[in-house]
């Protein structure tokens, strides 16, 4: 075997560096944090006084899944039917679904309130038709209905990939032997998809319980989420350690039912990502 | 089924474009209202052309998106390059894992993960690192290189080993064989982990909320700043303005795609 370069052997040493620096080292000092008083002295009592948070972690949870399980029940089917038209419309559409993914989720979130707010367009629609005015912002559904909103095409994408990666010949098969075309969804399709599923599921789960501004902006404040709890203890120095206590929990929850959603799948991690 | 096939599908995409659609057209309304359309101007762009708050905010997001996105990709094509020809397997694993955890982290956690490192070194004396521009560039920096690795690294794995094994053999050094052999194969990788890096930084508010100071406000973080309590109808012609721009670079990717693999078939 040859002997290696300089270049091959160094070329990663910078990456390894920065991440180091900027990847490990952030991490230990939220886990530093998350174990000490304000004062610098070593302590469990973040982790201890994290029960005064419950509700809001139950809260987060249950926005999360029921928005998850909407984005499912919603991305779904329009993956399936997505990836049984012509190829040509297929590619035209998976375009269509990656542009909104590109445009900032604040001025998607920002644009549905322009819609839903009391002095917005659905309003004065609603009036012009001699229908009451109705009041959607500041209501739970309003914050699920952002999530959903927002992170669909993450449900759609991956599911979509999978299912556009099977052979149609399965789907033949299936027909051929005398099963109805539901039939052949729910023995063939699905849980011939269930990567894509379930890379769908952690991609909208995610972003909905750490989100801030979708609560903030549709929840007219009045819903505290995760998300809202650590960004508003970061505001303040003297309550880093609990802000950081929170994070500490909340990455680990994810990854506890990020490698629980794993379980499920055997296909590979690089199935159904995000990238162009 | 295909009737149902073909209502569901235009459906839901209606419903996914209609909120960012009507804010573009309001953007347009005179009337600086959501409720009614009372004809065509460009008042609300005038008045944000005339903000200098937002035209900073634009120079520090370009300025941001060029200098993080540029480091991210040479320091994440030399690190691909460098995870391609590891030897040592579960070095290269351990890399690779640690390299993803910005993109599988929730950005909060990120976010405040760096806030924290940087309030440390603030408080460390001699070093010059402030909050700002410094700590901005570093912060996307970071966030983009699994995007670029992970655009880059598998143009490597697909690439032609007897190809640079040729150079080598006719001659070439190492370097020169990553020079000449393997970084043209590779380029458009790069070129859609530059790119990628680029649409990334100008979009990310999350991150930049913890790490940037009052005096470096990106476009995103001058939105939120300017949206947090009152509705401005200049946002509206703002939100539309970069939605152009992202639809601008998407189709620069895209082309830059298409243009790689034209080039792949010509060799071919």
């Amino acid at each position: 075997m040859r002997k290696k370069s300089f270049i091959e052997g160094f070329a990663a040493v910078p990456h390894i560096v920065w991440l180091f620096l900027f990847v490990v080292l952030p991490l230990v000092f939220v886990v530093y944090f998350a174990f000490t008083g304000a004062d610098g002295s070593f302590s469990f009592s973040n982790i201890a006084n994290l029960s005064r948070y419950g509700h809001i972690f139950v809260l987060s949870i249950c926005f999360a899944l029921i928005a998850t399980v909407l984005c499912l029940l919603i991305g779904y089917p329009l993956a399936y039917f997505m990836s049984r038209l012509k190829p040509k419309t297929q590619k035209m559409l998976v375009v269509l679904l990656m542009l909104p993914m590109w445009i900032s989720l604040l001025i998607r979130t920002y644009s549905l309130m322009a819609i839903l707010d009391n002095g917005g367009l659905l309003n004065s629609l609603l009036e012009s038709l001699g229908i009451t005015r109705v009041h959607i912002v500041g209501t739970p559904g309003a914050v699920i209905l952002g999530m959903v909103y927002d992170f669909l095409p993450y449900m759609v994408l991956p599911i979509y990939t999978s299912l556009s990666k099977l052979d149609i010949r399965y789907y033949e098969a299936a027909n051929d032997l005398g099963a109805s075309n539901a039939k052949t969804l729910f023995k063939v399709a699905i849980p011939l998809s269930l990567p894509g599923v379930i890379s769908g599921i952690t991609m909208v789960f995610v972003p909905s319980i750490s989100t801030f501004y979708i609560s903030q902006k549709l929840g007219g404040g009045l819903f505290d989420l995760i998300g809202d709890t650590i960004e508003r203890e970061f505001q303040n120095k003297s309550t880093y350690n609990i802000g950081a206590a929170i994070s500490l929990v909340m990455m680990i929850l994810i990854l506890i039912s990020v490698a629980i959603m794993n379980r499920f799948s055997e296909g590979d991690d690089s199935e159904g990502g995000i990238i162009v | 089924m295909k009737v149902l096939s073909r209502i569901y599908i235009p459906l839901i995409f209606i419903l996914l474009y209609l909120p960012i659609i009507i804010v573009i057209l309001f953007s347009f309304n005179d009337a600086g209202s959501m409720s009614h359309f009372e004809g065509f101007s460009l008042t609300w762009y005038a008045e944000l052309f005339e903000d200098e708050t937002a035209l900073a905010a634009l120079g520090n997001s370009l300025y941001l998106a060029v200098v993080s996105s540029v480091i991210a990709t040479a320091i994440g094509t030399f690190a691909a390059y460098g995870i391609y020809k590891m030897r040592t397997r579960w070095l290269s694993g351990a890399i690779r894992s640690v390299t993803n955890i910005p993109m599988m982290n929730p950005d909060i956690v990120t976010g405040v993960s760096m806030m924290l490192l940087f309030v440390a070194a603030v408080s460390i004396p001699f070093l010059p690192i402030t909050f700002g521009r410094l700590t901005m560039v570093i912060a996307h920096t970071t966030f983009s290189l699994p995007y670029v690795i992970l655009s880059v690294l598998p143009r490597f794995q697909q690439m032609d080993k007897f190809q640079t094994e040729a150079a080598l053999d006719l001659g070439c050094t190492p370097a020169k064989a990553f020079f000449k052999v393997e970084l043209p194969t590779v380029l458009p990788g790069i070129v859609s982990g530059l790119m990628l890096g680029f649409t990334l930084s100008l979009d990310d508010f999350v991150i930049s909320h913890f790490v940037s100071s009052p005096d470096f406000q990106t476009l995103p973080l001058y939105i939120y700043n300017q949206t947090a309590h009152q509705v401005k109808y200049s946002m509206y012609a703002l939100c539309a303005l970069m939605v152009f721009v992202i639809l601008i670079l998407l189709f620069a990717v895209n082309f830059a795609g298409t243009l790689g693999k034209n080039k792949k078939a010509k060799h071919a």
